[in-house]
């Protein structure tokens, strides 16, 4: 049972703030992504967690008890490094037994757990070896695995797929997801990308400058960013903003004026009119017009991936990028008419924040 | 204008450029003027009292042959001798009388010849005098120099090591109040070497009954800051997140010094050991000053006091000058190029 | 890596582990008090457990001296310790001070100290000129595209490592009457030379020999410094047919300032605290010929019949505040040689 809780956590270094009156409660068995642009204060907020960090002011809950306090070994966490930080001069078995021996575990016990841990990962004949004849997956294998052998209430793991290769970063992915549910263990991952926290979280925590922007599930996150730093930020490729004004439309829903003169219908209730307005749509939720009836965009870019095409263009001064399903033949130079689907329209105010959506 | 252009040469052109003769010249004289003086040391020792004494002198340790003759308790030298009709013969001198001097043949030896000294000449054969080595061991408490400096070299180095790499851990890998005026305080006591405090240090060691005594020797020699100053330089560069790693691992700070830190600084402590070990062993003035009694003496004392007595024994003082390079020799013919590169990088001598 | 030599590796990792059990056992055993402090104190105590053995050594045997020495410099009499020495204020420097005319050593009161600082700074410039100048032409020879470069360079090096005492010794033994120079001189038909009694030679054998035992280091870092310049830079030189007396004016040496600058500091603050060898050499004779500050400090403080401590301690303080001043342009040439490299 590993229960955490942030009140109010903020840190400075110095003069400089990192973190602003951080709340957040983690359930047990939960996976928590915390994403964020880099210096947006994720990985102090998680070393504050693991106790390498001391708050500056707030208060960090452990299980009901309140561990500020508390040095980093006995916290009952573990931790991957984005470097991985694997003692180099030490050879695989002595690196995942190191922290059981500090804590003076029998031999026979340590021995069968790292055995154990070395089956799970499949890294039983890297024993022998030191970090420095290990490949990159592999390190990354032996990192996760130093956590596990300590059994710890709660994984944090700081960044642990950047130094892989693309196509080594979605392979551990998965094995990570599969490891989490094998593991029943609370985890609580720090990245930057948001390919990552999407698919492997069951809540993100998006952080900027210090503060939370949102705390959710991916798909509440897509759906419905609380401002307009979220929209932009979860999603890929990024949503779409174009700036409008509220115009006095018929009946219940509120009409946009957009800058290139182009009305749209908003799926949120009535505004005052003339009241500026951010309206953001997704690219995969833009299609094309085929009576020509939608806005006119110029093509600057097509990148034909094969099962989609990605379409940039411009349009009421505007740089529009749409994702349009299958193979189209468009070309550079070309007017298309882009077709914005209204169920799927956002609509910030001008400090960024969600408008309030219609009954 | 010329030396300048040989100087600046750096690609080896197809001709044979006169600056390459230059060059060349430089790095020959250059040998015999290095090289030379340490073979003349090496072939010298080997050489007996007398040999020594000879001038011009020789160049291998040449002894004039001795041979056992009948009725004589000691071997006798074998000259070869000129005889009166221009004849060559092997004989013994028997022995001298002013400018003559009694031959005989080794086979015969009662009947004599007396023989003037011109007309004869000693049959040299090489010959090692290896006594040069053995005696000061055995007459002249040699060992005792020995074992005192190896006892200095070591204890010293083991001490630097250990205070200086604990010293330095704290100061690279901890922020604490106070480091900057530590870290000061170490750089400003770099530039005051050990010579200028000799006195006030004489009377430190008084105080402390050290002096007379090894301690003495090595104490003020181990907290060297210049020590301190390069394993944290090299500290500095191991990754923090090792260590955050290690207390998540639940290591204490004592045990991610030596499990960790210490091994992972080991190409600088090697640096620092044999910096360390060259510099106690050839310590000079400290030694002198505290050390009185002869027992105690280092090498470096001990031959410099037998080459200071009245009537140097120099058969001795090259012999066991010798002995004192010894340790150094192995050491940069093994580590030469780690010494080179670690004076190149650090420029600490 | 191939199996043998991981194999090799395995059998050299266990050898060093036995030999470091005994190490490991008193590491882990320090590790009991250590966690103690680490639990009461928090990370503070053991960061000062860890600083306090160096400092406490250094303090008594580097800081109080230097403190002591000051303290020392301002009292008189024959006491070894301070409580019982009599405090004359500035006298010692007046003492040492004292002369009719500064030109002239003998119109001085202290007249040895005098003639060891002049030697000794006549000994400085000379030497450190020669020794700068001949460790310069070493490196740029060594820097040449040549065959067995780690050879010669051991060659020029290996001095630096012997003792000073033996490197005294070495040349004392070809210095002697029959020693191997004047052998070698008689082969041309010149008569011995007392090389070490002749006040002029002894000075010049003094100032070759610490070149001879020194060059080494000095060419090491100069090496360094010129590897450290750019190969293209040269081909572009050639490329462009400049003549080489001006590559050398115009590239090598401007880049071989800043290593430069630090080698001529280093043996500046090497040379005012030149003693060994010449010691063992010379005694610091003929007479005075070759007496050296240190030497003047170690005899008038601790190796005459009657010991004055407080002038030696003064003349000390005078040979530390020039040894400040040149460390100091030092630390500073460092600094900026550092800064440039970084550029």
């Amino acid at each position: 049972m590993s229960h955490l809780e942030l009140k109010n956590v903020s840190k400075s270094f110095g003069r400089v703030d990192v973190l602003h009156d951080i709340d957040l409660e983690v359930m047990d068995r939960e996976f928590v992504v915390f994403v964020g642009p880099s210096g947006c204060g994720k990985s102090t907020l998680l070393r504050i967690i693991a106790g390498l960090e001391k708050v500056t002011s707030g208060e960090v809950v452990l299980d009901g008890k309140v561990v500020n306090n508390v040095a980093a070994a006995d916290r009952g966490l573990a931790m991957v490094f984005q470097s991985y930080a694997l003692y180099p001069h030490m050879s695989v078995r002595q690196n995942l037994s190191f922290g059981l021996e500090n804590t003076s575990t029998p031999r026979a016990e340590i021995d069968a757990r790292v055995g154990e841990i070395a089956r799970m990962l499949r890294i039983e004949e890297l024993l022998h070896r030191t970090p420095r004849q290990l490949s990159g997956g592999q390190r990354q294998r032996v990192a996760i695995g130093r956590a596990m052998v300590r059994r710890p209430g709660i994984f944090l793991l700081d960044e642990p797929l950047s130094n892989l290769d693309a196509e080594l970063r979605v392979t551990m992915r998965a094995e990570l997801a599969a490891l989490h549910k094998r593991l029943e263990a609370t985890m609580i991952y720090v990245t930057h990308d948001q390919t990552e926290a999407m698919t492997l979280a069951d809540r993100i925590v998006v952080l900027r400058d210090g503060r939370v922007e949102q705390i959710g599930t991916p798909l509440d996150l897509y759906n419905r960013p609380a401002n307009r730093f979220v929209a932009g930020f979860i999603g890929a490729p990024h949503m779409n903003f174009l700036e409008g004004r509220f115009v006095v439309g018929e009946g219940n829903s509120a009409e946009v004026e957009l800058d290139g003169g182009h009305r749209l219908t908003l799926p949120i209730s009535v505004r005052p009119a003339g009241e500026p307005v951010m309206v953001g749509i997704r690219p995969h939720h833009i299609g094309l017009d085929a009576v020509g009836a939608g806005i006119p965009a110029a093509v600057t870019l097509v990148e034909a991936l094969g099962p989609e095409t990605i379409v940039h263009a411009e349009a009421a001064g505007h740089r529009i990028i749409a994702a349009l399903a299958g193979q189209r033949r468009i070309a550079v130079g070309e007017t298309i008419s882009l077709f914005f689907d209204p169920q799927h329209l956002h609509a910030f105010d001008s400090e960024g924040r969600r408008l309030p959506e219609g009954a | 204008m010329s030396i300048g252009s040989f100087l600046t040469r750096r690609r080896g052109g197809a001709s044979w450029h006169f600056t390459d003769v230059l060059a060349w010249i430089w790095l020959v004289s250059g040998l015999i003027l290095m090289f030379g003086p340490v073979i003349w040391l090496g072939l010298s020792s080997f050489k007996t009292r007398a040999a020594l004494s000879e001038f011009p002198p020789t160049l291998l340790p040449y002894e004039t042959r001795m041979v056992e003759v009948e009725g004589h308790d000691e071997p006798l030298p074998l000259y070869r001798v000129t005889t009166e009709d221009g004849e060559e013969r092997l004989m013994v001198q028997v022995r001298r009388i002013g400018t003559m001097a009694q031959m005989a043949d080794p086979e015969h030896p009662e009947e004599t010849v007396r023989v003037p000294l011109q007309a004869r000449e000693p049959v040299r054969e090489l010959q090692l005098a290896t006594e040069n080595y053995t005696e000061p061991f055995e007459r002249l408490n040699f060992l005792r120099f020995f074992y005192n400096s190896v006892f200095v070299t070591v204890v010293a180095t083991i001490i630097t090591l250990i205070v200086n790499s604990m010293a330095a851990f704290a100061l690279s890998k901890y922020e604490f109040k106070g480091r900057a005026a530590v870290l000061a305080v170490i750089l400003a006591t770099l530039m005051v070497p050990l010579s200028v405090i000799i006195i006030p240090l004489f009377s430190v060691i008084n105080g402390l009954n050290l002096f007379n005594s090894l301690w003495g020797v090595v104490l003020p020699t181990v907290a060297t800051p210049t020590g301190v100053f390069l394993l944290r330089q090299y500290m500095l560069t191991i990754p923090d997140e090792l260590l955050e790693a290690a207390r998540m691992d639940n290591a204490s700070e004592w045990k991610i010094y030596w499990r960790i830190v210490l091994p992972l600084a080991m190409p600088a402590i090697a640096v620092l050991a044999i910096f360390s070990v060259m510099w106690r062993w050839n310590d000079f003035l400290w030694p002198l000053i505290v050390l009185s009694d002869r027992e105690l003496y280092t090498i470096q004392v001990g031959l410099n006091s037998f080459q200071g007595e009245l009537n140097v024994q120099w058969q001795y003082v090259l012999a066991m000058t010798v002995v004192s390079m010894l340790p150094v020799v192995v050491i940069f013919a093994f580590l030469q190029r780690f010494i080179t590169t670690g004076i190149a990088s650090t420029g600490i001598k | 890596m191939t199996v043998e030599s991981s194999s090799e590796a395995a059998v050299s990792s266990r050898i060093a582990g036995i030999l470091l059990a005994p190490l490991r056992w008193a590491m882990g055993l320090i590790d009991l008090p250590m966690s103690w402090v680490q639990r009461r104190l928090g990370t503070g105590g053991v960061v000062a457990a860890m600083l306090a053995p160096n400092m406490l050594i250094f303090g008594v045997f580097v800081l109080f001296p230097m403190f002591l020495n000051v303290l020392y410099s301002f009292t008189g009499g024959g006491a070894l310790f301070l409580e019982s020495r009599v405090f004359v204020g500035t006298e010692q420097y007046e003492t040492l001070l004292d002369c009719r005319t500064y030109l002239d050593p003998a119109s001085c009161r202290e007249d040895r100290f005098w003639r060891a600082a002049g030697n000794t700074a006549f000994f400085v410039i000379v030497q450190v000129v020669l020794l700068v100048l001949v460790s310069l032409i070493t490196a740029l020879v060594l820097n040449r595209e040549m065959r067995a470069r780690g050879f010669w360079r051991a060659v020029f090096f290996f001095p630096v490592l012997l003792s000073p005492v033996v490197v005294a010794l070495i040349w004392k033994w070809i210095l002697q009457r029959n020693g191997l120079l004047n052998a070698a001189l008689a082969q041309v038909g010149v008569e011995p030379v007392l090389w070490l009694v002749d006040r002029n030679w002894a000075m010049f054998w003094a100032i070759f020999l610490s070149i001879w035992a020194h060059l080494g280091f000095y060419t090491l870092i100069l090496l360094a410094g010129l590897q450290a310049i750019p190969a293209d830079l040269y081909e572009a030189a050639e490329m462009d047919g400049t003549p080489r007396s001006r590559v050398l004016a115009r590239i090598t040496l401007p880049l071989l300032w800043p290593s430069l600058v630090v080698v001529i500091l280093l043996a500046l603050i090497r040379a005012v605290q030149v003693f060994d060898e010449v010691f063992v050499l010379t005694g610091g004779g003929p007479g005075s010929a070759t007496l050296f500050l240190v030497q003047y400090i170690y005899e008038t403080g601790l190796a005459q019949q009657v010991r004055n401590l407080g002038l030696a301690s003064a003349a000390s303080i005078l040979m530390a505040l020039v040894l400040v001043v040149l460390t100091l342009i030092q630390l500073s040439a460092t600094a900026w040689r550092e800064r440039r490299e970084k550029r």
